[in-house]
C-alpha cells in the first residue's frame, strides 16, 4: 500500500474537495512557505470556488490570496495572525465575510470541540514517508517543531501531506503519525529556507530596548517568582530577547534551576536550556536554526502540540503552569487591554498568536514596549482592538516607567515588591501623560467602516471586532 | 530669509523627518507623514511657525515624516531652510 499521489491536483481530486468547503494550513514555514500558494493556485485552476481558508497564520508571502479572494475562489479566512499585506487589503474591504481571528490555543481547541470543522488539511512536511508519517526536524526545508499542525491532522476529514524530502517507510522520528494521513504528495520545494528560519535573531542594541529589558528582568526578579522551578515564555523581539539574557544572568548568578521554557523557541532559549536554567523546552514552533538543531538532537527539547501548548480543550496545557510571560503590544489602554492585531491607524498587521493564551495562564504577564513609537503613544484611552483582556495583564514595562495593574483587585502585593526594589512604578495614566508631554496629544482616529474581522477569545467567545479603514 | 538654493536636512529613520527646501515663487508646504491622521494639523502648524519666525515667505518645503516629535520637526525645518538660504 502507498498513499503517494502524483500531484497536488490529483490529491485535491481524490480528497473530494468541492465548492464551499474549508481547508487548512499551518505556518511553520512562516514567510518562506510555498505550500499555501501552490495549493491555492491548483484549486483555482481546477475551478473550485467559495472556499474558507483556515491557516494558523498568514504571512506577506501569502499575498496571492488577495487574488483568490477577488476571484471568488476564497470567500472566508480564519487565522491566528495576519501579516500587513493581506491585512491592509482586508481592512480596505477586500472580502464580504469577516475574517475570524483565533488564538494559538483557541484554534486547535475549536477544532477539537467541533466548532471549527476542517474538510481537507494540507500539511507542509519537511520530511515524510510514503504513508504520511512526517516531521519538521529533518530535510532541506527543516522547520523544527510542527506543533500547530497536529490539530489539523487529527481533526480534518481528509489530510494531505506535502513534502520535498520523501524518505523510505518507516520514518522513525516522526511527529505526525500516518494514522491521520490520507495522501502524500512529493514536490520539488515546499519553501524557501531563508524565510522559514532566520539566522540568530539579534539582541537589541537600542538603548531604549535595553532599558526596558533591564526593567523587565528586575520586575521578574523582584516578583519572587524567579526561583527553582521557574517557568518562562518570551517572544522573539529584540527587547524581549535582551530581557531573557538578563534573566539568564540572574539565574546563573543565583544558581536558580528553572523548570521549563516555552513558546516559539529561539537560540536564546536553547542557550538557557544548555546552561542549565531550564529542565526542558516545550516547543510549538522554532524561530531559528539553533532551535531546529536543538529539537532534533536534545531530548529535553520537546515538541508540543498547540493544544498542549495553549489550548482550552485539553485537561491542562503548558500555559496553565507558566510563571512569567513577556509580551509585546502595539497599544495598551488605561484598563490594560492590549492590541496586537492592528496598527494605530486600524490596519491589521498581526494577531493574538499565543498572546492572550499565555497572558491568561501565566502568574505574571508582562507587556514590554516603548512609551512611544514614531510619535504615537503606547498607552491610549481605548485600544482600536482588544486582543488580550486587561484583566489578564499584570505589568506594563516602558523605558520611562512601570505600571502595575491593580485595577482588577489584584497585584497590590506585587506593586509593593516593585516599589521596595526601587523600580520606577507609576500608574498607567502616567505613562499616557508622559508620552503626550513628549510627543503631543494625537487626534483620536478610529476606523468607522463595516466589520471586516472578528476576534475570538481562546474559549471561542467574541472578544472584539475590527472595522474597515475608510 | 530667502531660499536661494536646494537643501535638505534629516533622515528617513523612524522618529525623524526628512525636509527638503527649494526655491519657488510662492510658498508651498508639502507634508507626507506616517502619523498624518493623528498629527497632520499639528505638523503643518509647526512648519508654518518655523517659516514665519525665519521670515520665509517663498519656497517649496517638503517633509517626509516618519513620526518625529515637534522639537525634531522644528530643528530639521530650520536647518533645511538655513542651508537653502546660504548658511552652512
Amino acid at each position: 500500500m502507498s498513499k503517494l499521489v502524483s500531484s497536488i491536483k490529483e490529491a485535491i481530486t481524490q480528497m473530494g474537495l468541492r465548492d464551499g468547503m474549508t481547508i487548512s494550513f499551518h505556518h511553520h514555514l512562516r514567510n518562506g512557505d510555498f505550500v499555501l500558494n501552490m495549493v491555492m493556485d491548483a484549486i483555482a485552476e481546477m475551478g473550485i470556488r467559495d472556499l474558507t481558508v483556515n491557516a494558523s497564520s498568514i504571512f506577506d508571502v501569502h499575498e496571492p490570496l488577495i487574488g483568490h479572494i477577488q476571484n471568488g475562489v476564497v470567500t472566508g479566512l480564519e487565522c491566528n495572525y495576519m501579516g500587513g499585506k493581506v491585512g491592509r487589503a482586508i481592512c480596505e474591504g477586500l472580502m464580504e465575510k469577516p475574517v475570524i481571528f483565533r488564538t494559538h490555543g483557541g484554534r486547535p481547541s475549536d477544532m477539537e470541540k467541533g466548532t471549527s470543522h476542517i474538510d481537507v488539511a494540507f500539511i507542509a512536511a519537511p520530511t515524510a514517508d510514503p504513508m504520511g508519517n512526517c516531521t519538521g526536524k529533518y530535510g532541506k526545508s527543516a522547520c523544527g517543531s510542527m506543533g500547530y499542525a497536529f490539530a489539523d491532522a487529527m481533526n480534518a476529514d481528509k489530510v494531505v501531506v506535502i513534502t520535498d524530502n520523501l524518505v523510505p517507510y518507516p520514518l522513525v522520528d516522526y511527529s505526525i503519525s500516518e494514522i491521520y494521513v490520507d495522501a502524500v504528495v512529493e514536490v520539488e520545494q515546499i519553501g524557501n529556507p531563508a524565510g522559514i528560519v532566520s539566522g540568530t535573531t539579534k539582541i537589541t542594541r537600542d538603548p531604549v530596548g535595553l532599558k526596558m529589558a533591564d526593567y523587565a528582568a528586575r520586575v521578574i526578579d523582584a516578583s519572587g517568582l524567579l526561583k527553582d522551578g521557574f517557568s518562562f515564555q518570551t517572544g522573539a523581539g529584540g527587547a524581549t530577547l535582551a530581557a531573557a539574557k538578563y534573566i539568564k544572568d540572574i539565574m546563573l548568578q543565583k544558581n536558580i534551576k528553572g523548570s521549563y521554557g516555552m513558546g516559539g523557541i529561539t537560540a536564546y532559549m536553547v542557550d538557557m536550556l544548555q546552561a542549565g536554567c531550564f529542565e526542558a523546552l516545550l516547543d510549538v514552533q522554532c524561530f531559528d536554526l539553533d532551535a531546529v538543531e536543538s529539537i532534533r538532537t536534545n531530548p529535553k527539547h520537546m515538541e508540543v502540540t498547540a493544544t498542549h501548548y495553549a489550548g482550552v480543550s485539553g485537561k491542562s496545557a503548558g500555559v496553565d503552569n507558566l510563571d512569567v510571560v513577556l509580551l509585546g503590544a502595539t497599544q495598551v489602554d488605561v484598563d490594560f487591554n492590549v492590541n496586537v492585531h492592528t496598527d494605530s491607524n486600524g490596519y491589521i498587521m498581526g494577531g493574538s498568536g499565543g498572546h492572550s493564551d499565555t497572558a491568561a495562564g501565566a502568574k505574571l504577564a508582562i507587556i514590554i514596549a516603548p512609551l512611544t513609537r514614531a510619535r504615537l503613544p503606547l498607552v491610549v484611552d481605548h485600544c482600536l482592538c482588544t486582543s488580550t483582556p486587561g484583566s489578564t495583564i499584570d505589568v506594563v514595562v516602558t523605558q520611562r516607567g512601570i505600571a502595575v495593574n491593580t485595577k482588577y483587585g489584584k497585584n497590590q502585593e506585587l506593586k509593593e515588591k516593585l516599589l521596595a526594589a526601587r523600580l520606577p512604578v507609576c500608574e498607567i495614566e502616567d505613562l499616557k501623560r508622559m508620552a503626550e508631554e513628549l510627543a503631543g496629544v494625537p487626534k483620536a482616529t478610529a476606523p468607522q467602516g463595516r466589520v471586516v474581522a472578528q476576534v475570538l477569545y481562546r474559549d471561542g467567545t467574541l472578544l472584539d471586532t475590527i472595522k474597515a479603514v475608510k | 530669509m530667502k531660499i536661494t538654493t536646494s537643501a535638505v536636512a534629516g533622515t528617513l529613520e523612524s522618529s525623524d523627518v526628512y525636509v527638503k527646501a527649494e526655491p519657488c515663487g510662492t510658498l508651498e508646504i508639502e507634508i507626507e507623514s506616517v502619523v498624518s491622521a493623528q498629527f497632520g494639523d499639528q505638523i503643518r502648524q509647526t512648519v508654518q511657525d518655523v517659516l514665519s519666525s525665519l521670515g520665509v515667505d517663498s519656497g517649496r518645503i517638503s517633509l517626509n515624516d516618519k513620526g518625529a516629535i515637534d522639537c525634531v520637526i522644528r530643528a530639521r525645518v530650520e536647518t533645511a531652510v538655513r542651508r537653502a538660504g546660504g548658511e552652512n
